[in-house]
């Protein structure tokens, strides 16, 4: 192929390459940000011009994950001596790690991430269910007034969220789903289902009918023809849709500040609150944050191949 | 084995309508054929015929049962179709299994074995069982399609131009193939096809449709040399019937408009003179010789090998002559030629209805 490209297509390549490159510097850099300032020592974190060498250190993630105080008088030397390795970090900082008895006081990150991750998983996986069959429905049936609904569908998407959210925290109030994961899930589910439709009936659209006739003349039921030959060749585009769909529910921040405090408060509205005794501490918020982005980031890596033939579309026909 | 009947079948879809009471029948071991071109409602019978779809009026009766209200499953039918038939990311063995493995038939997997095993070795596929189906040539795929429909018993075999796609050589191969198959299993068959060859070489019966609405059924040496209608003619043979417009007189056909007479030997019966007609006649009943009554320029010669066909201009008709491949003959040669007055077919001018099936 290269052997035909005429100098202006060199070109035009060469400056292709480019602007990817530098798109995915500029969408890298905060990512970078965040992971250096999540293995800093406290006192690096804000400098200003930014520090770029230093000794990467994790007594941010034991901060993370561990109740402290701040410390009122100098600890004992004895008691210093006695303490674990990771605790003399939290002592070097002028804190002390919150005890109850022995056992150390854990911060409410794990559960709230845990919180995410019910979550998220649970309305992604509501709603690629229920979008994927709706999309099959509008696909492959004679729905009447089929694109007045599609567009009914898709409006519920043209208003910026939070212009309901006032109603919604009136709403669930009223019945008292405040702070419960179902609240969450029940929303991320309805706030991604029209995506789901819309882009599953895309996918679903591109899968020749024939294949499900031919299982129906072969003496398969609709719901068997769906399962085993829809649902396999729809794999890439239900790879897809979902993981936007748990990005979307997983970075979710306003509804989840408003509607949760405590009990299914997910990670986003927490981390930030993590403010540490005394002075704002970023490495701390930094590296929740760092944590925080992994999973997305391993899941996205391993369905990578799905992803990229899921957006460029017809790919899975022959 | 079964026999087919659609009772007066009308399918509309929203405003268009794709076919207009449709009667067909189609005898139990046939080999029946649906030729007709796009749009005609051949796929649309075979449909109707599967379960796919619902006639909007009309009854379809499998073995004597009302099926219109039976679901595709239940009808116990099988189906070929042009593309995209077999399973994707299934092996050929998984495609084969896949009509025995469904619930409602409960095939105990020592005959599934056997009977995949049947359809391989009739077809020819027995290496192919384990190969992934992308990774088939289209003839291959074709004989696996099959395959899927002759594993189990099914009541009729429903093809929708299962030929089509692939390239002249391999059609003629499996053309042939398909009709042995059909007379080892005694099958019932549907056969929808837009080519001719196909139906003519294959076909027990022939059904021609126009714009959904079946014009003739019948044998096809009847539908070669009894053409119902002008449509007919037009659409069997190759080249096709020629079709020349005149009028009667005095018992001889004159073609019109640059007039040019031609025998008719008392063919023409009941048909008064002067009335618009159309004369049909095959191009292998033309003769092209030195005494010959008309005159015509030669304006294409296609050799065959076996046979020229030659493209004559006759005044402003235009006709296709089949001759014998030793003729000499040259392009812009000045040639006369003769018809076989037995073999004309005359159709009325204003219907295009055939004068010999009385209407």
């Amino acid at each position: 192929m290269a052997a035909v490209q005429t100098p202006r297509q060199r070109i035009a390549n060469r400056l292709a390459i480019v602007a990817v490159i530098v798109t995915t510097i500029i969408f890298l850099a905060p990512i970078y940000w965040i992971a250096t300032t999540a293995f800093k020592p406290r006192a690096l974190a804000t400098t200003v011009p930014p520090t770029v060498v230093f000794q990467p250190e994790i007594t941010p993630f034991i901060k993370l994950f561990t109740k402290r105080v701040q410390l009122t008088q100098p600890v004992d030397e004895e008691v210093y001596e006695a303490a674990p390795w990771w605790e003399k970090r939290i002592l070097d900082g002028g804190e002390r790690v919150l005890r109850v008895g022995d056992s150390v006081q854990l911060s409410a990150y794990p559960d709230r991430f845990l919180n995410s991750l019910i979550i998220a998983v649970t309305s992604t996986l509501l709603a690629v269910s229920m979008g994927t069959l709706t999309a099959y429905g509008f696909s492959r049936f004679r729905v009447p007034g089929e694109q007045d609904w599609l567009f009914f569908i898709l409006s519920t998407r043209m208003l910026p969220p939070v212009v309901v959210a006032i109603p919604m925290f009136l709403m669930y109030r009223a019945v008292g789903m405040t702070d419960t994961h179902l609240g969450l899930i029940i929303l991320y589910t309805a706030f991604n289902l029209s995506f789901v439709v819309w882009l599953m009936k895309g996918f679903i659209d591109e899968i020749p009918r024939e294949y499900e006739e031919a299982a129906l003349v072969d003496g398969y039921t609709r719901m068997q023809a769906f399962f085993k030959i829809v649902l396999p060749e729809a794999a890439t585009g239900i790879a897809a849709t979902g993981v936007f769909c748990f990005i979307i529910a997983w970075n979710e921040y306003a509804f989840a500040l408003m509607l949760t405090n405590r009990d299914a408060q997910t990670a986003p509205p927490f981390i930030p609150a993590q403010v540490g005794s005394g002075l704002t501490d970023w490495t701390t918020i930094a590296a929740g944050t760092f944590l925080f982005l992994l999973p997305v980031a391993i899941f996205t890596f391993l369905l990578r191949n799905h992803l990229l033939r899921g957006m460029s579309f017809g790919a899975i026909r022959k | 084995m079964a026999h087919i009947e659609l009772k007066r079948v009308t399918k509309k879809f929203g405003a268009q309508t794709a076919l207009r009471n449709l009667d067909l029948e189609i005898a139990d071991g046939e080999f029946f054929v649906l030729l007709g071109e796009t749009g005609a409602g051949k796929t649309t019978t075979l449909r109707l015929i599967a379960g796919l779809e619902r006639p909007t009026e009309g009854k379809i009766l499998i073995d004597g049962a009302d099926v219109s209200d039976w679901g595709p499953a239940e009808r116990d039918v099988a189906l070929v179709l042009q593309q995209y038939s077999l399973y994707p990311r299934y092996t050929v063995r998984e495609n084969l299994e896949f009509p025995l493995k469904a619930k409602i038939r409960r095939v105990e997997s020592e005959e599934i074995k056997e009977q995949v095993a049947r359809a391989a070795k009739i077809l020819r596929i027995e290496h192919l069982l384990d190969r992934k189906t992308d990774r088939l040539s289209g003839g291959e795929m074709q004989r696996v399609s099959i395959g899927r429909a002759i594993v189990r018993k099914p009541r009729v075999f429903l093809m929708d131009e299962p030929l089509s796609a692939l390239d002249a050589k391999l059609r003629e191969a499996l053309r042939t193939e398909l009709k042995n198959l059909q007379m080892t299993l005694g099958a019932t068959f549907l056969f929808v096809t837009h080519d001719q060859i196909e139906a003519m070489s294959m076909g027990d019966k022939i059904g021609v449709l126009d714009r959904g609405r079946l014009v003739q059924t019948g044998t096809p040496y009847e539908i070669y040399n009894n053409p119902r209608n002008t449509f007919v003619a037009r659409s069997v043979g190759s080249p096709p019937m020629n079709l020349l417009d005149g009028r009667l007189v005095k018992g001889r056909a004159v073609v019109a408009p640059k007039r040019f007479e031609l025998p008719l030997n008392g063919q023409a019966g009941a048909v008064s003179e002067g009335q618009p007609l159309v004369f049909g006649i095959r191009p292998e009943d033309l003769t092209v010789e030195s005494g010959a009554p008309v005159e015509a320029m030669v304006h294409d010669v296609e050799n065959h090998g076996v046979e020229k066909i030659l493209t004559l201009h006759a005044g402003d008709a235009v006709l296709r002559a089949t001759v014998s491949a030793r003729t000499n003959v040259a392009v812009d040669e000045t040639v006369r030629f003769a018809w076989n007055p037995e073999k004309v077919v005359l159709f009325d001018g204003a219907s295009g209805l055939s004068l010999r099936h009385g209407g």
